[in-house]
């Protein structure tokens, strides 16, 4: 009789509470639908279309599809082009690595030494992140050019006439200029990174180190780098997955020559698929792009998560 | 003494980097102001009357199109984005339902992501959409890169507000959408400054999606619009200039206006995803 009673009881707050449910729901879906919509169709459905149309020799404008299964895969695996393409991708990395998130600590220190006008120091510093790639690769095409270039003028005005070049137009130096500007044109972001996280460190510890007489040096080895680990290893996050996308500068700058000296996987991407109208093997590009930056992602975020387990 | 002679090496340094990030900006200014003979006998040198002809060229072509189609595309998009991802936020930190988790963590992903691999179906959908070289053709996707970090953001935000306002808001018979708007939206304005200056930054300069969805004037964004100049004058180099500094005007104003809101928004918005 009573289990009865409490039966009854329970299928009534249930059926209460399945209506509160089925509210919640409309309430929770109502809120998310616009951001859900936009991204589902922006960036879930367009990844996934990505890999469906890797699998078809198609040129993108009629209707002629034709299913090649994993063909463009082996293609893409023999092709000198997409290799090189990806080496200079690797080369961007480490270029990348050792120059930005060095130079941007450097920058974000000096903003904490005694030096004077640091308003200047901080407002100079910052502007290159602000201005956008394609003016900067337009600027730096000037600033490299043969003729009028600041750099040859400075080369020439300095006595080393013989050093100066078409920076941009040669196989051999294309690369390391594309790498010097997009290092002026991070770095700054890095220092504003490594500032912001600096402001976190409490001035006790660096007192402390005071009364025990300890160098500047010190301080810095001691105190400064291993509390700044945690961002050091979001910035090389970040300064990687940057590189392996990099598409704007090196297609205003060179467009991926000479003799795709400058080629990354990106342009090659948008040369084969709006060039050249492949786009089921520009798609395949686009999917390797996906897998690599999601294995390099994976690998250092695994190997930073063992790092903390070993402390 | 000792003192400021142990800061000479540091003021070198100081004054190297300064050099390597500023010249650039000076040299572009300062070619805005010359006139093209007097740049083509002396390139790198002041000018030797501040000459505003470079900059009156700039009205002869479409540079003023790009600059109002830029803005338009950056605001709508960043209302839009502030709109979309504030609404979110809400369920995914304030309420408990199964998918919590996987939502937020779906969204997370699309901060790590190269997001040039859905270029090509963008690029087809928009056809298919009619919408391709249109202004709105763009804000879909720009709105839809926004999303990731902002959402990650707000959540964030969000989470870290008291949950007794929450309560005594929904005692006073308060419905969802009226505590979202009248409460807790007015509260998440630090939030709300960090979305909108890091996604304007982003937005402002977006180069690949505007280059293969547009092909016209019509509907061209700044970045678009300044390799376009660059085809077409790149012998008027003093007028290009004109125009890359004109381009960069927008960001560098903000930037000297709100420079420690930026600072605090762009470190905020990366530390955080």
């Amino acid at each position: 009789m009573a289990t009865n009673v409490e039966n009854k009881v329970n299928t009534k707050s249930r059926d209460a509470s399945r209506k509160k449910n089925a509210k919640n729901w409309l309430v929770i879906l109502g809120f998310m639908a616009p951001a859900l919509l936009f991204y589902g169709v922006y960036v879930v459905y367009a990844i996934g279309m990505t890999f469906y149309y890797s699998l078809f020799d198609w040129n993108g404008i009629d209707s002629n599809m034709v299913f090649i299964g994993l063909q463009n895969y082996f293609e893409v695996i023999r092709d000198g082009v997409f290799w090189q393409a990806s080496g200079n991708n690797a080369l961007l990395i480490a270029a990348s690595l050792l120059t930005q998130l060095p130079l941007g600590l450097i920058m974000a220190l000096l903003l904490f030494s005694p030096i004077k006008g640091m308003r200047l120091f901080r407002t100079v510093y910052f502007m290159p992140f602000l201005m956008s790639t394609v003016a900067i690769g337009i600027l730096f095409i000037y600033i490299f050019d043969a003729n009028y270039g600041l750099v040859n003028q400075f080369l020439g005005a300095v006595g080393l006439e013989s050093l100066q070049r078409g920076w941009l137009g040669s196989e051999d130096t294309a690369i390391w200029a594309v790498i010097i500007t997009i290092c002026w044109q991070f770095a700054p972001f890095y220092m504003i990174l490594f500032r912001a996280a600096i402001v976190g460190i409490s001035e006790d510890l660096y007192e402390a180190a005071d009364i025990d007489g300890a160098s500047a040096w010190r301080k810095f080895s001691g105190i400064t780098l291993p509390l700044l680990r945690p961002i050091i290893i979001t910035s090389a996050i970040l300064s990687v997955i940057g590189a392996l996308k990099y598409f704007d500068l090196i297609y205003v700058m060179t467009g991926g020559g000479p003799n795709n000296s400058t080629e990354l996987m990106a342009t090659y991407m948008y040369d084969q698929t709006f060039t050249n109208f492949s786009m089921g093997y520009g798609s395949t590009i686009s999917s390797m792009m996906f897998i690599i930056a999601f294995i390099v992602t994976l690998g250092i975020i695994t190997v930073d998560n063992k790092r903390k387990a070993d402390f | 003494m000792i003192n400021k002679l142990r800061q000479t090496p540091l003021y070198i340094v100081a004054i190297a980097l300064l050099l390597f990030t500023g010249l650039p900006f000076f040299v572009m200014i300062n070619t805005s102001f010359k006139g093209q003979a007097e740049f083509s006998s002396a390139p790198w040198a002041l000018p030797e009357a501040l000459s505003f002809e470079n900059y009156a060229f700039l009205f002869e072509t479409s540079f003023f199109q790009y600059f109002g189609n830029s803005l338009f595309v950056t605001v709508i998009s960043v209302i839009l984005t502030i709109i979309f991802s504030a609404m979110a936020s809400y369920p995914l930190s304030r309420m408990k339902f199964k998918l919590n988790r996987p939502i937020l963590l779906l969204f997370m992903v699309g901060m790590m992501i190269p997001i040039h691999t859905t270029l090509i179906p963008i690029f087809l959908l928009t056809q298919n959409m009619g919408l391709y070289n249109t202004l709105w053709g763009l804000i879909g996707p720009y709105v839809a890169f926004a999303l990731p970090i902002s959402v990650v953001i707000y959540t964030q935000f969000m989470s870290d507000l008291p949950k007794e306002l929450i309560e005594s808001a929904k005692i006073d018979g308060c419905g969802h959408l009226q505590l979202f708007w009248r409460i807790l939206f007015p509260l998440l304005i630090p939030a709300t400054a960090t979305v909108a200056i890091y996604n304007f930054i982003h937005i402002w300069n977006e180069f690949i999606f505007a280059l293969v969805l547009t092909n016209s004037d019509e509907a061209a964004t700044l970045p678009i619009g300044l390799r376009e100049f660059y085809g077409e004058f790149s012998i008027n180099i003093p007028g290009l200039m004109a125009a890359l500094t004109l381009a960069s005007v927008p960001l560098l104003l903000v930037y000297f206006v709100a420079q420690e809101k930026i600072i605090k928004g762009l470190a905020a918005g990366s530390v955080k995803g």
